[in-house]
Formats: C-alpha cells, sequence, structure tokens
C-alpha cells in the first residue's frame, strides 16, 4: 500500500502543478462571431465605420494575420487609401478595381489580385495570397459588412467614406461587386441634385407638388425619421402622396449624412 | 489446451487462413472504398418512402444547417460530456494499439536471442493491454451515444459522408477482438519452434488491423478539420470515399497518432514496471521489473523522439490548407497553450534524462560520463526556461510605459518561435546524448579506431549545436518572416544527422565491445518516480493537444461546410480548459490503477486451506 500511496501523491502533484499553469495564464473566451443585425434608420457614418472596426477584429479575423507580426501588411499602420492607388499602378496588379474603394472590395473577396511582395503563399514568387476570401467560409462576411469594413479603412486616416448604403442585414449574401461606384456628392446640395430629389419635392427654392415638400421637413419629421424615410422610403408614406420614391442604392453613408443634416435644419413655414 | 497439426499440415493449415484473413479483410474494405460515398448516400435516401418507384434518388441535400434549438438540451453541457468520454477513450485507444506494437517486437527479440525474459516480459504487457481493451471499447461505445444523443444532426451527416466506411471499421473492431483474444490467450500454446512463427503472425495481424482501426478513425477526425470529397458550399459529398477519407491531414496525423501511440503506450507500462517494482519484495522480482521499466522507457523516448518532427509537418500541413487555421492554432488565442505544451514537453525530456543518468549506477561503466550530466542537466533547463517564456503577456499602460512597448526588451525575443526551437532542438540533440551514453556504460569499446570514433562524434555534436544555434539567429533575427520557417529545416537535419551518426557510428564502434556486468534492481527507488512523471505528463499532453486540434475548427463542426450553432460553440477559457484536461487525467489515473490491480489479481494465487483437523494434528504431533 505504501508502495503505491508515494507515486499516487507524486501524480497528484504533478497533474495539480500542470493545472495551476493554466490559471496563470490570460483567461480569454473566443466567442463564435455573431450575425448582427444592422438598423438602416439608425445608420450613420461613424456608426458604419465603428461596425467595420468590431467586424475587422471580431468576425473579419482580419487582426489575426494583419498586425505588427508581420504575417500579412498591418493594415492600421498605413493609410490603406493611399497605397491603394498605388498597388492598382502596380504593374504586377492583375485586378479590376479603378479606385480606392474597388480595390479594398477585390482585396478581401479575390485576394490574389494583387500580393505584396513577401506575403505570398511558399513557392508561387508572390502570385498567391494565402489569404481566405472573406466572404466564403470560415469567415463569411456579407457584402453590408465588407462594406463597413472599408468603411472603417477609409475613415481611420480621414478619408471620405464612398460606400454605398447598405440596403440589406449582414446576414443575407450577396455577390460582392467590384465594379467602379459614382463619384460621391461633396455637399447637401451636390446630393440633392445627383439624386434628383427636386423632381417631386419642393427644396432648394424649387417647387414641386409630387412629393411632400422638404422646405419645413425639420420642423415635421425628426433627424431619426428622416433618415429613415431615405433608406426606406416605404417604410411610411406621407399622407396624401403617391408611394413613388425610390431607393437610392448607390448613395455612400457619407452623401446620407450630409442630407440628414441639412433636412434636420430646414424648418421653413409650410407652404 | 489448443494443438495444432504437425509438420507439412501445420504449415499448410496456416497457408489456408492467411488468405481467408486477408480476404476477409479487403472484402470489408471493398464495402466502403468501392462504392462512392455519394451513390451510397443517395442510395440510402432512395430508401425513402420520397424514393420514386422507378429508383430515382433524391440529391443530396448536403450539410444541415442547425439553429440552436435544432441542438437537444438535456440539462448538461453536450461539448463537455463528449470531451471528457472521446478523451478517455482516445487515451485507452492509444494504449491498445500501441501496446502490441512493442510487444509484438520484443517477442520477436525474445525469439531471436532465445531469451525467455523478453517473452514473459511481452506477455505481461499484454496482460496490461489486455483490460485496457475492454475499457476502451465501453468509452467508444458510450461515446458514440453521446454523440448520436446530442449532436443527431451533424452524426446524421457524418454518416451520409461516410456510410458503409463505418461497417468496415465495425469488421475491424470484430478482427481486432479476434486477433487480440487469440494472441494473448494463445501466447503459451504457441511458444516455441514453428508456433511461435504462427503467433508471431497472428501479432502482426493484430497490428496491421489495428493500425487499420487507427487510420480509419482519423479519417472522421481529418474530415471535420479539412473535407475533402464535399462540395465546399453546400457540403454535399461529390466524391469517393477513398477521396472523402485522404484529406491533406490525413497521413500527417496518421503519423503523429502512430508514434504519439506508442511514445504513451511505452510509457504506461513503464508506470506499471515502477510500480511493480516498489511493491516488490524480492532481488529477483526487482530486476525483472527494473528491466521492464527501462525497456518501456527506451520505447517511450525512442518513439517521443521524432514526435517534434512529425508535428512539424503536420501543422506545416496545417497553414497549407489554411493560414489562418495555423495562426489561429499557434498566434491566436489557442497560442496560450503552447507554453503548457512547454511545461509538459520538457517534463517528459527532464523525467527521461533523468532516468537515463540514474540508470547509469546499475553499471561500473556509467562512472565514466557521469561528469557529462550536470552540462546536460544545464542545457535541458535553459531550453526549458526559453521554451514556456511567453512573446510578451498582459502588461498595465504604465508597465508598457516603462517597457518602451509591449513587449520585454529582453524576454520578448526570447518568446518567438526562432529562440524556442533552438531550445527544443537542443533539448533534443542532448536528450539523444544522454541516450547515448547509457548505451556506451555498459560497453568497453575496443576498436582501433576509439579515438577517432569519438572525436568524430564529439565534431558532430558541436557543428549541430552550432547549426542550430546559427539558423536560429541568423534566420529568425535578421532575416524576413518568410525565410524564418526555412531555419527549422536546418535544424532538424542537424538533428537527424546526430541521430543517425550516433546510432551508426555507435553500431560500428560496439564490434567485438566487452561487455560490463548490469545490476538489474540496483536502481534509486528516487528513479522510478521519473517513470510516474512520464504517462502523467503523456497523458495531459495527449488530452492538451487533442483539444487544441479540435478547437482549430472554432465554430464548425466540419470546417467552412457545417457550422456548429449549438449554446458550446466558443473556445473555453485556458482554466476551464486546464479543469477538463486534469478530470479526464485523474479519472484516467484511476482506471489505470483498476487495471493495474486486474493484471496483479491475475498473478495472485490463494494458498490452498489446509484439510479441517490438519492443524490440530500438527500441534499434537509438536
Amino acid at each position: 500500500m505504501k508502495a503505491l500511496l508515494r507515486p499516487l501523491l507524486f501524480s497528484f502533484a504533478l497533474i495539480l502543478a500542470f493545472a495551476s499553469v493554466t490559471y496563470v495564464l490570460p483567461q480569454m473566451r473566443g466567442e463564435a462571431p455573431e450575425e448582427k443585425e444592422v438598423k438602416l434608420g439608425e445608420l450613420t457614418v461613424d456608426g458604419y465605420a465603428a461596425l467595420g472596426e468590431e467586424l475587422y477584429a471580431g468576425k473579419g479575423t482580419c487582426t489575426l494575420c494583419h498586425n505588427q507580426l508581420g504575417r500579412a501588411p498591418d493594415m492600421l499602420a498605413y493609410d490603406a487609401v493611399k497605397v491603394a492607388a498605388e498597388r492598382i499602378a502596380d504593374p504586377r496588379y492583375k485586378g479590376k478595381a479603378k479606385e480606392a474603394e474597388s480595390y479594398l472590395r477585390e482585396s478581401m473577396v479575390e485576394p490574389s489580385a494583387y500580393v505584396v511582395k513577401g506575403f505570398g503563399k511558399k513557392g508561387t514568387d508572390d502570385t498567391e495570397s494565402p489569404m481566405p476570401a472573406v466572404h466564403q467560409p470560415p469567415i463569411q462576411l456579407s457584402d453590408v459588412e465588407i462594406g463597413a469594413i472599408i468603411a472603417y479603412l477609409q475613415k481611420k486616416d480621414g478619408h471620405p467614406v464612398t460606400v454605398a448604403l447598405p440596403k440589406e442585414a449582414p446576414a443575407a449574401e450577396k455577390k460582392a461587386a467590384t465594379a467602379a461606384a459614382p463619384a460621391p456628392a461633396q455637399t447637401a446640395e451636390a446630393a440633392i441634385a445627383k439624386f434628383g430629389c427636386a423632381a417631386c419635392h419642393s427644396v432648394l427654392g424649387t417647387q414641386s407638388p409630387l412629393g411632400p415638400s422638404l422646405a419645413d421637413v425639420g420642423k415635421r419629421l425628426s433627424v431619426e425619421q428622416i433618415r429613415t424615410s431615405i433608406v426606406d422610403p416605404k417604410a411610411v408614406i406621407a399622407q396624401g402622396f403617391p408611394p413613388i420614391m425610390p431607393e437610392f442604392p448607390n448613395m455612400t453613408l457619407t452623401e446620407l449624412d450630409l442630407l440628414v443634416r441639412f433636412l434636420a435644419q430646414q424648418k421653413g413655414a409650410v407652404k | 489446451m489448443t494443438s495444432l497439426p504437425s509438420g507439412a499440415s501445420r504449415r499448410s493449415v496456416w497457408r489456408g487462413l492467411l488468405p481467408v484473413l486477408l480476404a476477409a479483410l479487403l472484402a470489408a474494405g471493398a464495402v466502403g472504398l468501392a462504392e462512392p460515398a455519394g451513390a451510397q448516400a443517395a442510395a440510402e435516401q432512395g430508401a425513402a418512402a420520397e424514393a420514386p418507384a422507378q429508383g430515382k434518388a433524391k440529391p443530396d441535400p448536403g450539410a444541415p444547417k442547425l439553429q440552436r434549438s435544432d441542438y437537444p438540451n438535456l440539462g448538461v453541457s453536450s461539448r463537455n460530456v463528449v470531451w471528457i468520454l472521446a478523451q478517455m477513450h482516445l487515451f485507452f485507444g492509444a494504449l491498445v494499439l500501441a501496446v502490441p506494437i512493442f510487444v509484438l517486437v520484443i517477442e520477436l527479440i525474445g525469439f531471436k536471442t532465445g531469451d525467455d525474459r523478453y517473452d514473459d516480459m511481452a506477455h505481461e504487457f499484454m496482460k496490461v493491454s489486455l483490460t485496457a481493451y475492454a475499457i476502451t471499447a465501453l468509452f467508444g461505445g458510450t461515446l458514440a451515444l453521446a454523440l448520436f444523443l446530442f449532436y443527431p444532426q451533424f452524426m446524421g451527416y457524418l454518416m451520409r459522408v461516410f456510410g458503409s466506411q463505418v461497417l468496415v471499421y465495425a469488421v475491424l473492431f470484430f478482427l481486432e477482438s479476434l486477433f487480440l483474444y487469440v494472441y494473448y490467450y494463445g501466447w503459451d500454446a504457441l511458444r516455441y519452434g514453428n508456433r511461435k512463427w504462427v503467433h508471431l503472425t497472428l501479432g502482426l495481424m493484430l497490428n496491421a488491423v489495428g493500425t487499420t482501426l487507427l487510420v480509419v478513425a482519423n479519417s472522421w477526425t481529418t474530415f471535420m478539420m479539412a473535407p475533402s470529397g464535399v462540395d465546399p458550399a453546400s457540403g454535399a459529398v461529390t466524391g469517393s470515399i477513398w477521396e472523402i477519407m485522404k484529406g491533406p491531414l490525413w497521413n500527417p496525423l496518421n503519423l503523429h497518432r502512430f508514434l504519439a501511440n506508442i511514445a504513451f503506450g511505452g510509457a504506461v507500462v513503464g508506470a506499471y514496471a515502477a510500480f511493480k517494482f516498489l511493491a516488490a519484495r524480492t532481488a529477483a522480482e526487482k530486476a525483472h521489473y527494473d528491466w521492464m521499466g527501462y525497456t518501456s522507457n527506451f520505447t517511450a523516448i525512442l518513439a517521443f523522439l521524432p514526435l517534434p518532427f512529425a508535428g512539424y509537418w503536420m501543422m506545416a500541413e496545417v497553414y497549407a490548407y489554411s493560414q489562418q487555421m495555423g495562426i489561429l492554432a499557434m498566434g491566436g488565442i489557442l497560442a496560450w497553450l503552447f507554453v503548457i505544451q512547454a511545461v509538459l514537453i520538457c517534463t517528459i525530456l527532464l523525467a527521461g534524462n533523468y532516468y537515463l543518468w540514474t540508470g547509469m549506477s546499475r553499471t561500473e561503466g556509467g562512472a565514466r560520463y557521469r561528469w557529462l550530466i550536470k552540462y546536460i542537466a544545464v542545457i535541458l533547463v535553459l531550453g526549458f526556461l526559453v521554451w514556456v517564456t511567453p512573446h510578451n503577456v498582459i502588461y498595465t499602460g504604465a508597465e508598457i510605459a516603462r517597457l518602451g512597448g509591449g513587449n520585454h526588451p529582453v524576454l520578448g525575443p526570447l518568446g518567438i518561435m526562432p529562440a524556442k526551437n533552438i531550445a527544443v532542438f537542443l533539448m533534443l540533440i542532448y536528450t539523444f546524448l544522454s541516450f547515448q551514453l547509457y548505451r556506451r556504460a555498459d560497453k568497453e569499446i575496443t576498436v582501433a579506431w576509439r579515438d577517432w570514433g569519438n572525436a568524430l562524434m564529439i565534431a558532430i555534436y558541436i557543428v549541430a549545436s552550432a547549426n542550430v544555434i546559427f539558423a536560429g539567429v541568423y534566420y529568425g533575427y535578421f532575416t524576413n518572416t518568410v525565410y524564418k520557417v526555412g531555419s527549422s529545416v536546418i535544424q532538424v537535419m542537424s538533428t537527424v544527422v546526430v541521430i543517425v551518426a550516433g546510432v551508426v557510428i555507435d553500431t560500428l564502434m560496439f564490434k567485438g565491445a566487452k561487455t560490463l556486468p548490469v545490476y538489474w534492481g540496483k536502481v534509486s527507488e528516487r528513479s522510478q518516480y521519473a517513470l510516474f512523471a512520464l504517462p502523467i505528463a503523456f497523458t495531459w499532453l495527449m488530452a492538451l493537444m487533442g483539444y487544441i486540434r479540435s478547437s482549430v475548427r472554432t465554430h464548425w463542426h466540419v470546417y467552412t461546410v457545417m457550422k456548429d450553432n449549438s449554446p458550446d460553440n466558443f473556445i473555453p477559457p485556458l482554466a476551464t480548459v486546464g479543469n477538463v484536461v486534469t478530470g479526464v487525467t485523474l479519472l484516467f489515473l484511476a482506471f489505470l490503477l483498476f487495471i493495474f490491480w486486474i493484471a496483479n489479481l491475475s498473478g495472485t494465487k490463494q494458498v490452498p486451506p489446509e484439510p479441517a483437523g490438519a492443524l490440530a494434528a500438527r500441534e499434537a504431533a509438536a
């Protein structure tokens, strides 16, 4: 019995010693990514970019490789928009993008279109990227989520967010587009002109009876209601007006913000 | 009592039996291999009521997309129940598949040398394995039940993918049982002469079937990690069962588990020998179990030395399959677990070395090398310290400000792989030196070129050590990241050269060597604790590495094909992992004690009771 007792005590002590190591190490729990529903009516440029930042470190698992350890280019250490222009001009570039937004989208869904020197798969002479396409498993980012990451990368260095306004929940899958987006408006007036608001609404001194006047919209609707009515025109139909307002799939978040801010200030007399 | 026909007829019986067994194996295999799994799945579904009369099968629906509500809630953590049962099954499975491998080798040595001690020892090892076999089956059955109970849809999908290959597994299991029992219980009946060849062949068949079982079961695991033969989008079966099995990680896992099982099996039976040694009452018993413990340790360390290379291959394939998966394991949330791995492997190396050093006291020749032990110990301890140094720890803002960055200026560089590679390879090289010194301890080398041979061996050690250090420092710290991996090739080659050159040079130098007497049993009791430390560390390590391998799938049942939406689809904190691993290790230890007790019990004979009145008669006579 004594012959057994000592080795047993020794074995227990050793097992507990191993177990104790797990207690002195940092305790982290790795959660499975959750599908988040984006409330389109509450979307702002800041909110969309913040979602992108969250996805960049979370569901997108970008920071696993894109960090300072040299596994992949550290996207946060440089201006991704500026670098995108250099890469598009590089003769090694095999993609179709013409500007930064398309390039960033393409680099996520088709990573081998341009492989940064020294980061290609072994034996491919930097022609094949080891990065997985983010819209496919295991990452499976939706188009809206990819857009959010682009918005984050654009905003972090002070560039205008050119990403098109999301029209669907992130869980919905849609083939990522790589076509160049139309040039975004820089002012509320330009946005009103670009999207033809004056064709139906009275705004900026123009008169049109087809839709409710926007000259006093800031008095009638809250900021959130204005935002919702642009993002989802069919959500609430103004009494006495036909439901003819179209959706604006190419409207960027910056343009949306410009419009909402401008319209919220329109508190003129009802005509 | 079994008896076989003699002479020519005996041989013809065996000649007849062998093809039958082979045919049975092949036929069973053909069931799974000949028919494409897709057709199989379709055929199974075709039997359903919806299948039209003309025999058209429904298309494979692929992997089910489960919601949280699809998982049965039985009031316990499904993952933990399956985790514990699977790990226990794997512990015992590893033991019963590994022990017959080295038992067969020992039996063959005994047969060739005519030394009955080998045969007795091999038989005793099998006694341990036999009890473990029943427990393996018990845990295997319970595990299957738990999987179907907790994850019915997932198991349904796997059944559709693997189809009748699972039946092949069942057939192999029956064959394994058949060969195991005949091999064990036929030991004494088939002990000498030509009958021994029959027995050895039975052992070979047992190992062939056992290894086939291992690789078949491995294919389920590797399919879950890196699926092949299915449509990447839907998970529907597109290839044959062979395409499904031969995923990119299958062979690396096969090799890794094969070697690890032998090391683990050797360590477990070593603990049995140590237990028997400490309990022995006679010098003969002590000598027998000392020798048994030495042989077990020899087996365990021999299988353990190439394991890191198999591990490198495995991780290289993981990276090649998915860099994301590789980085998650080695540089993501699971990376901290490799600090514990370092502690465990260093424990194994220190225990293995310590046992060899103390074992040198069995022979007078060991004193010649004792002075070297302290230097080897220093290398091992330094290697251990470098290996367990983390790259960074969680600092406070003030600490980061004082350090001038997230990494410690001195310890930070020791935390990255190049430093750890240097430590690991030097530890392996100098563990081999301990091994070599132990083998030389009972020999007086007499060849004329003895001094040249020793000088060559010393030169190889120096050059290999310099290579390991130079490659690690130069490629690890002074070149681009992309070249860092290249350094390990030089380090692996240097280590392999030391081992191969050591074996070759010693084999040549031992020709005509004078053998010094070895006093088996004359070893300190303290040395036996190393034989307990080995299986404890191996068991903990197996459970830990199995967890890491499984966890790299993150929230996927089948990576990229079938999502895990169960409540347990997160990676638990390290302390939780430690608790489960400790729990299964303790449980395994408890079962092991039961096995040792049973094995001991089978050799215990009760003294027959004296006839009534015998005592009174004796007293009267006195």
